[in-house]
């Protein structure tokens, strides 16, 4: 079944796998696909790429889904939560079991689990809180306790409101038009969970202006917090240069960095959360960072120096 | 029977004719998570520049009709690191390396090619020259048989004589054979046709331009027919010039259609993203396609489409679809 050959050190995986069910899940679809070899090789925080519309297909572009949960049986299935939304997600929704689709994993870095048996704070927006639940089991297999907070726009966008309460010490839940939960946003009912649950660690998964949010309160209390962002993504392994965000390293020094490899799971605090989006001045390689050659012509700083890019104009010209 | 799929690059006897397409395959460190880079054709590198580059802000991709704009920025390390890490690692992994190459003057080029004549294990240099000439107002050398050539020029000047100097070519231009005569007369072994189409969307919701670079190229499927129209013409007029042909390659009969239009070599670029295993799959399916219709070797239908069509049916024997 596997059309991949995976390396030795257990890399991901591209299978044939066979739809094992879609359901309706709230706002959202359920899809549950047997692929042993993914399942096998998963830890929570990483996700899935999906080839839509067979194999004539228009839409060239692999969907990423977080993986939501694996389970052993039929020798190992992979369960991921979407919206549909566009055509691609709308062909996945009608798929239907013993379908076949072509999917690779499991990609990107995952959560990094403590090795203490500390407090946890889990933080998901809309379907983003799709990954939680497995890093919830593994936290609690560490003697972890876990709270769950989540929230979206309003009720039937909460994902996994009833799991969360099922397996959270406490589970909080947001909603903007108030029609499940507290009326609000994650971030506003954030300060509140720490202080009463003494949170230790903080886990999120989300759109990005909430990661930002969760990152900024989690400095201030001085609480680390590890983000699994969501970029589009053209490939999903690493090869595309579709998925970069602004990241500073170890070293101090910022770089674009692929999200769905170097990531999707970063501290927060790494993330230039205000220049995602850019290049940010000092970031390693941008335009201040000429070619020694140019600067010696005197050529810093011309316009003409914004530089090429990857299909094929100077764009503006 | 098994079709003889053996192909020449330069010196190198390349196993097939099926290499990555600059761009889509990094340093081919990332696919051989999926297959083994030593049994393709060759790994074309992304065009690596003089120094590190953070490339274009994001959005940097967005999904078209069979096809994809991209506008990246040729973000990368640099030639050093390249040669210090990517280079190794491709040549250990017994792999045959085309590495590309991107500058922003002719100098710069020129510098790409001595740092790689004097590393061992190049196979052949990609010079994309889809690059805006920053002394020159920015206009692309692409676009210019002039600046084309000055820069194939350099690179010839200052490469290994046994490493084969190919120069890709833009297909927004108004005569392509224009280009490649002036590439080839300034010393280019070969021509690789074609690189992206300049193309742009605009988002519905927001009214504003998709991707933050505005413009980006266009790859995938939904460009073949302009690929299969360039190669044709370059090889119509220049019948001698090796040809790397790439452009919306995405099975073997595609690639057979790129070697019948004159093609010695192919390149797979944007169904890399759709599929990583895209090249060994494209491999098998090209043996197929030549087996199927009783093709012994490979060379034999290089360019196969400008013979006269009484010829061709001579020797397409077989079950042609």
């Amino acid at each position: 079944m596997t059309v991949g050959t995976p390396e030795p050190e257990a890399g991901p995986v591209q299978v044939r796998g066979t739809v094992l069910t879609v359901r309706r899940v709230d706002a959202y679809y359920a899809m549950t696909v047997v692929a042993p070899g993914i399942a096998a090789r998963f830890k929570p925080g990483q996700f899935v790429t999906l080839a839509v519309g067979g194999p004539s297909t228009s839409m060239l572009l692999r969907r990423s889904f977080s993986v939501h949960d694996v389970r052993p049986d039929h020798g190992g299935t992979v369960e991921f939560v979407f919206a549909a939304d566009g055509p691609g997600t709308r062909w996945l929704a009608e798929r239907r079991s013993r379908d076949v689709v072509d999917i690779t994993g499991p990609l990107g870095r995952p959560f990094p689990v403590p090795r203490d048996p500390v407090t946890c704070l889990l933080v998901g927006g809309g379907y983003g809180s799709a990954p939680l639940f497995s890093l919830s089991a593994r936290l609690r297999e560490r003697r972890c306790t876990v709270d769950f907070l989540l929230g979206a726009s309003t009720g039937e966008k909460v994902f996994g409101a009833l799991t969360a309460r099922r397996t959270g010490r406490t589970a909080t839940i947001t909603t903007e038009d108030g029609s499940l939960g507290a009326r609000g946003i994650v971030t506003d009912m954030m300060g509140q969970i720490i202080h009463e649950a003494r949170t230790d660690a903080i886990y999120a998964c989300g759109p990005m202006p909430m990661l930002r949010q969760v990152t900024l309160l989690a400095r201030r209390y001085d609480i680390p917090v590890q983000v699994a962002v969501e970029e589009l993504m053209a490939c999903g392994v690493g090869v595309c240069m579709t998925c970069v965000l602004p990241v500073v390293g170890t070293d101090g020094i910022t770089r674009m960095v692929r999200s769905c490899v170097d990531g999707p799971v970063f501290r927060g605090e790494q993330v230039r959360w205000d220049d995602v989006g850019t290049i940010p001045f000092d970031a390693f390689g941008a335009p201040g960072w000429e070619p020694r050659s140019r600067r010696a012509a005197g050529l810093s700083g011309a316009p003409a120096a914004a530089g090429p890019h990857g299909g094929n104009q100077a764009n503006g010209h | 029977m098994a079709t003889d799929l053996r192909a020449r690059l330069g010196q190198a006897e390349l196993p097939n004719p099926i290499l990555t397409a600059s761009g889509c395959a990094g340093s081919g460190r990332e696919l051989a998570q999926f297959f083994d880079v030593s049994k393709i054709g060759a790994v074309v590198t992304k065009s690596v520049m003089l120094a590190a580059r953070a490339g274009r802000p994001t959005p940097r991709m967005a999904e078209t009709p069979s096809g994809m704009l991209n506008s990246i920025g040729l973000q990368g390390p640099g030639i050093d690191a390249f040669l210090q890490r990517d280079l190794p690692w491709l040549l250990s992994r017994g792999a045959r390396a085309v590495v590309s190459i991107a500058g922003g003057t002719v100098d710069e080029y020129a510098e790409l090619a001595t740092r790689l004549s004097d590393s061992a294990g190049v196979t052949a240099i990609e010079v994309n020259i889809s690059c805006p000439n920053v002394e020159d107002r920015g206009q692309v050398f692409a676009c210019d048989a002039g600046a084309a050539a000055a820069v194939v020029d350099a690179v010839r000047g200052r490469a290994r004589y046994d490493i084969p100097v190919f120069a890709k070519l833009s297909p927004d231009v108004t005569d392509i054979v224009a280009i490649a005569r002036a590439c080839v007369a300034a010393g280019a072994d070969g021509l690789s046709l074609i690189n992206t189409l300049l193309g742009m969307t605009i988002d519905m919701d927001t009214m504003r331009p998709v991707l933050a670079g505005v413009t980006g190229g266009l790859s995938g499927p939904a460009i073949r027919p302009v690929a299969v129209r360039c190669i044709w013409q370059v090889r119509e007029a220049l019948p001698d010039v090796p040809i790397i042909g790439m452009g919306g390659v995405r099975t073997g009969q595609d690639a057979l259609e790129l070697i019948l239009a004159g093609a010695t070599l192919v390149s797979v670029g944007t169904a890399i993203f759709h599929d990583p295993s895209a090249c060994m799959r494209i491999v098998r399916e090209l043996e197929e396609e030549l087996a199927r219709r009783g093709v012994e070797r490979l060379p034999d239908v290089v360019g196969l489409a400008h013979e006269p069509s009484s010829n061709s049916r001579r020797r397409l024997t077989g079950n042609v679809s």
